[in-house]
């Protein structure tokens, strides 16, 4: 069975009629080729999927596409401003917060919203924040800094 | 950019720009016009016969395109072949045979048993449960020791005791040794099985061209030649009709190291159904569908004098094999395990048993460290065991232990031969981090007050730079295992890199980007890396083993020299002098002491293609090609230290602090380094603390969801403090050894060895991992009830 939504996804609305058992992660990767935003697990656990809705880290594997009818959507594709990083994605970068990138997009989204909801966040904080976000790669050392490094050049003390 | 030296530069990654906007392109990013979608049918049995298998429902199923029995593709697909075999005269070695899809017999939950075709995901995982397969379940065994035993269910017909190989190594007399010794202790010691948890599961596209009988495959691998080369053998088609691409991969940890039975599988029904067909693994089917690691049961003897010499090691060995060989399996408990039970000590008998065993588990293969970690836990743990038992302090041993300081070569008993080594040098400089007295006072206080603190240590090396063929070889290999790069400069100076690792998430496009722009003062933006497509690369190796840089980083020194060689020869010819007079720095070509005779790097590439005016005989064109096969491994070692406290009333046990030290030789990228010793630390501790893959004796896997496996999250760690002492290899001119399982390899003994120390005036003397809560409570409250037990035996006594 069909049902219609409408969404607007980084700042473009959409009117869509998509299956009802349509995740919000398949509505994005596979109808919309937002390619971005990775499927890890099958159980909620991995955080790959993270996505802003209404501007709360969501897990988007673990919605359906229909829950996000009338939401604002921001995924990875949605950070980068004008051609300018997100000072989350720079950094990331500067401060080497990936290694095979596949929990990346999540774990920016997360952090935007931890730094969002707390811009100087200690680093039990930002350890806390990020639990619901799996990395096999960097140990989280770096991770951490990363964030707390955004939060600097945010303006954070 | 810069383009002076760029070698030991934190320079950031040129992989992050993509990765960090969302344009990575993983298997199941890529998209092609009319995609089938396969879902594969798994036994839920761990051991059961197929006495039929009947499809009709889910052939008619909507959106159901085909479905494929081991029967239907029997004569397109052979067995899964065992790319690494043991002597089998030695070792009984027994390879029995692997389909892709079980046809007789399924030997683990998970085995594949059809294949499902939709036009969508949803209409193939959909008609997976409507085929219907009549399985007479049998009597199933998933402990290793216990599938020796007499009576025991059998695995494979042809491997009778479940027994793939008994291997043996040794060095000296280990039973005169023990015989003459001041003190022997012995332990059981469980290295447990673990999932490996690459962040991306795996997952294939197959793509068939019926005009050229073209077969592309992309698939999350490591190895993408090998999974061509080992593809051709298993279906017959020809090898160089058959190109495979690793796109960019989601974490390997070595468990995307293999031929899986679903690289086949996807590739056939491509070309049967002349369709592009995907395969994307979900995370629950990943944990019984690919290989786990470890798995070993260990009793472990160690004997030396009362006063801290220790003089040899006994170790025996259960290693979990799975049901079925995987591609290296055989090689991960022998060669990688008992080559290193020498540890970086000087003792000279040695004596190493294992019995390679099947189970109706997943089959078990290299995960991180492979066979070292196991090694490395099995040493330092009996290290400190024996320190313990004789009362001296476990530092103190290890000194007297140590094998002294070398620079070019060290022969150790077992027969082979170390590259480099500093090990006292290592753990100076991990306590220039840590005060070690200090803590032992506050370890003191902190008791008095009820809190229980330990330290622990692992004075670790390990065998790295995967491999010289001809040993490799010897030893059971059946692939060489060298490296291999091409250096193409183009017209304009620009440069392509080729090379045959196969990197996911270890950095290569920049560490070997900065090794070119350093040799040819070409800027880091002009260089581009190229690796995973074997229709791009000729053969490579791939990259596992801490093997990249140290195998296929001095391939790339190889051939940047030849074109260096060449590009001096035009250039010389150029100002009409000899080549040997030709100096190349920074980009520039020049003769010393003649100032207007300079040549910039563009230029000579230029006149390499134009051709206009090269010496007499030289060919155009401006390309190396190399192929470097090393003399030795090499052997990175380094001292790491863990502190940890556990709660007497909960039996947590929380790392307070983490110390590396590490000595990987010569570094190209320190923050590339550092992070790969993060992430191997993070696995180590994992596994002493949390992780463990568990079954039931009927062959379920009980921990099989990320749900039930505990995958470290990051309030499971601190801030990790790692540094580096360097010893350069002679392996290779880089002086590189490698430096992608250090952490893995060392942390997990120096955490165990952290928590015994915490218990020992209770009178722990061992743990077995996961050091979870629970096992913490039930060893403090037994320890003392023991106590109390022994206290009040010793009052009575007394009265």
């Amino acid at each position: 069975m069909n049902q219609e939504l409408s969404i607007t996804i980084n700042g473009t609305e959409h009117r869509l009629q998509v299956p009802s058992r349509t995740l919000l992660s398949q509505l994005l990767r596979d109808v919309l080729d937002l390619t971005g935003t990775h499927v890890g697990c099958d159980t909620s656990s991995c955080g790959a999927c993270t996505v802003l809705v209404d501007g709360n880290a969501t897990k988007s594997c673990t919605m359906f596409a229909v829950q996000a009818d009338g939401c604002k959507v921001t995924t990875v594709e949605g950070l980068a401003s004008n051609g300018d990083l997100h000072p989350i994605q720079e950094a990331f970068r500067e401060k080497h917060g990936l290694q095979c990138g596949f929990c990346t997009p999540g774990m920016m989204i997360t952090a935007v919203q931890i730094l969002e909801r707390n811009p100087s966040p200690s680093e039990a904080e930002i350890r806390s924040g990020l639990r619901g976000n799996l990395c096999r790669c960097t140990g989280y050392h770096n991770i951490v800094a990363a964030v707390q490094h955004a939060a600097t050049i945010s303006g954070g003390e | 950019m810069t383009t002076g030296t760029l070698i030991g530069q934190e320079v950031k990654r040129v992989e992050d720009q993509a990765l960090i906007t969302g344009r990575g392109q993983y298997v199941d990013d890529l998209r092609l016009p009319g995609l089938l979608h396969i879902a594969i049918v798994r036994s839920p049995y761990g051991h059961a016969k197929i006495n039929n298998i009947d499809v009709s429902a889910a052939a008619n199923a909507p959106g159901v395109v085909a479905v494929f029995t081991g029967a239907d593709l029997s004569e397109q697909l052979g067995s899964l072949p065992a790319g690494w075999l043991l002597d089998e005269e030695a070792t009984g070695m027994k390879a029995p045979e692997h389909p892709p899809l079980a046809i007789e017999k399924v030997r683990y939950v998970g085995d594949a048993v059809a294949a499902v075709v939709g036009s969508s995901p949803a209409a193939a995982s959909d008609a997976v449960a409507l085929v219907e397969v009549d399985y007479e379940p049998l009597d199933a065994v998933t402990d290793a020791e216990q599938a020796t035993a007499d009576g025991a269910p059998v695995v494979h017909d042809d491997a009778p005791g479940n027994l793939a190989f008994d291997w043996a190594v040794g060095a000296g007399d280990y039973d005169a040794a023990a015989a003459e010794a001041d003190v022997v202790v012995s332990e059981r010691i469980v290295n447990q099985r673990l999932i490996p948890n690459p962040m991306e599961a795996r997952g294939i596209m197959a793509d068939y061209n019926a005009g050229t009988e073209q077969l592309t495959i992309w698939t999350s691998t490591q190895i993408p030649h090998l999974v061509r080369l080992l593809f051709a053998l298993v279906t017959g088609h020809p090898e160089h009709k058959v190109r495979v691409i690793a796109p960019d991969v989601g974490g390997g940890f070595g468990c995307k190291l293999y031929l899986y039975a679903e690289e086949v599988i996807c590739g056939i029904i491509a070309k049967n159904l002349e369709r592009p067909v995907k395969w994307i693994e979900s995370r629950t089917e990943n944990y019984v569908a690919t290989t786990h690691g470890r798995d070993h049961i260990a009793d472990a003897e160690i004997c030396g004098t009362s006063d801290g010499i220790v003089t040899g090691l006994k170790v025996h060995v259960y290693a979990n094999l799975g049901g079925y060989l995987s591609t290296f399996a055989p090689a991960i408990p022998t060669i990688l395990f008992g080559l290193m039970l020498g540890g970086c000590y000087k003792f000279e008998n040695l004596s190493c048993q294992v019995k390679g065993v099947f189970t109706n588990t997943t089959p078990v293969d290299a995960y991180r460290g492979a066979g070292r970690p196991e090694a490395t836990y099995v040493v330092e743990r009996m290290m400190e065991r024996y320190a313990h038992e004789i009362g001296r302090d476990v530092l103190g041993v290890r000194r007297r232990n140590f094998v002294r300081p070398f620079k070019r070569g060290h022969d150790m008993p077992i027969g082979v031969t170390y590259d480099s080594g500093n090990y006292q040098g290592a753990l100076a400089a991990a306590l220039d981090k840590f005060d070690y007295q200090a803590f032992r006072q506050e370890q003191r206080d902190a008791r008095r007050e009820g809190r229980l603190l330990g330290v622990g240590f692992s004075t670790y090396i390990e065998i790295c730079g995967m491999a010289p063929s001809a040993v490799a070889g010897a030893l059971g290999a059946g692939a060489g295992l060298w490296e291999s790069s091409t250096v193409r400069v183009h017209p304009t100076g620009t440069v392509t890199v080729f090379t045959g690792t196969s990197p996911h998430g270890q950095g290569h496009e920049t560490t070997l980007a900065q090794i070119t722009s350093s040799r040819l003062g070409v800027p880091m933006q002009n260089i581009e890396v190229v690796h995973g497509d074997t229709e791009r690369h000729q053969f490579g190796t791939g990259t596992f083993g801490s093997r990249s840089l140290a195998v296929g980083g001095q391939a790339l020194m190889m051939s940047l020299d030849k074109v260096i060689e060449k590009a001096k020869k035009i250039a010389a010819h150029e100002m009409g002098v000899d080549a040997k007079q030709v100096r190349f720095e920074n980009g520039t070509f020049y003769v010393e002491d003649i100032q207007e005779r300079e040549i910039p790097w563009g230029d000579v590439a230029l006149g390499a293609y134009w051709a206009k005016n090269l010496p007499d005989g030289l060919e155009p064109g401006l390309e190396a090609v190399s192929f470097f096969d090393p003399q030795n491994f090499t052997w990175p070692f380094g001292t790491h230290i863990a502190v940890i406290e556990i709660d007497e009333v909960t039996g947590e046990t929380k790392l307070n602090r983490y110390v590396a030290i590490d000595d990987v030789g010569n570094v190209i990228n320190p923050m590339i380094v550092d992070g790969m010793v993060h992430g191997g630390i993070a696995q180590g501790v994992g596994q002493a603390l949390q992780e463990c893959a568990v079954y039931s004796d009927d062959g379920q896997l009980l921990t099989g969801s990320m749900m039930d496996y505990a995958v470290p999250t990051a309030e499971d760690f601190p801030t990790f403090e790692t540094g580096r002492t360097v010893t350069p290899t002679t392996v290779n001119a880089l002086g590189a050894k490698g430096a992608g399982e250090t952490g893995t390899i060392a942390a997990s003994p120096a955490v165990v060895n952290a928590a015994v120390d915490a218990l020992k005036h209770l009178g722990v003397k061992h743990l077995n991992m996961p050091l979870s809560p629970e096992r913490m409570w039930r060893t403090i409250q037994d320890a003392k009830e023991e106590r109390r037990a022994r206290r009040s035996a010793a009052a009575r006594r007394g009265n």
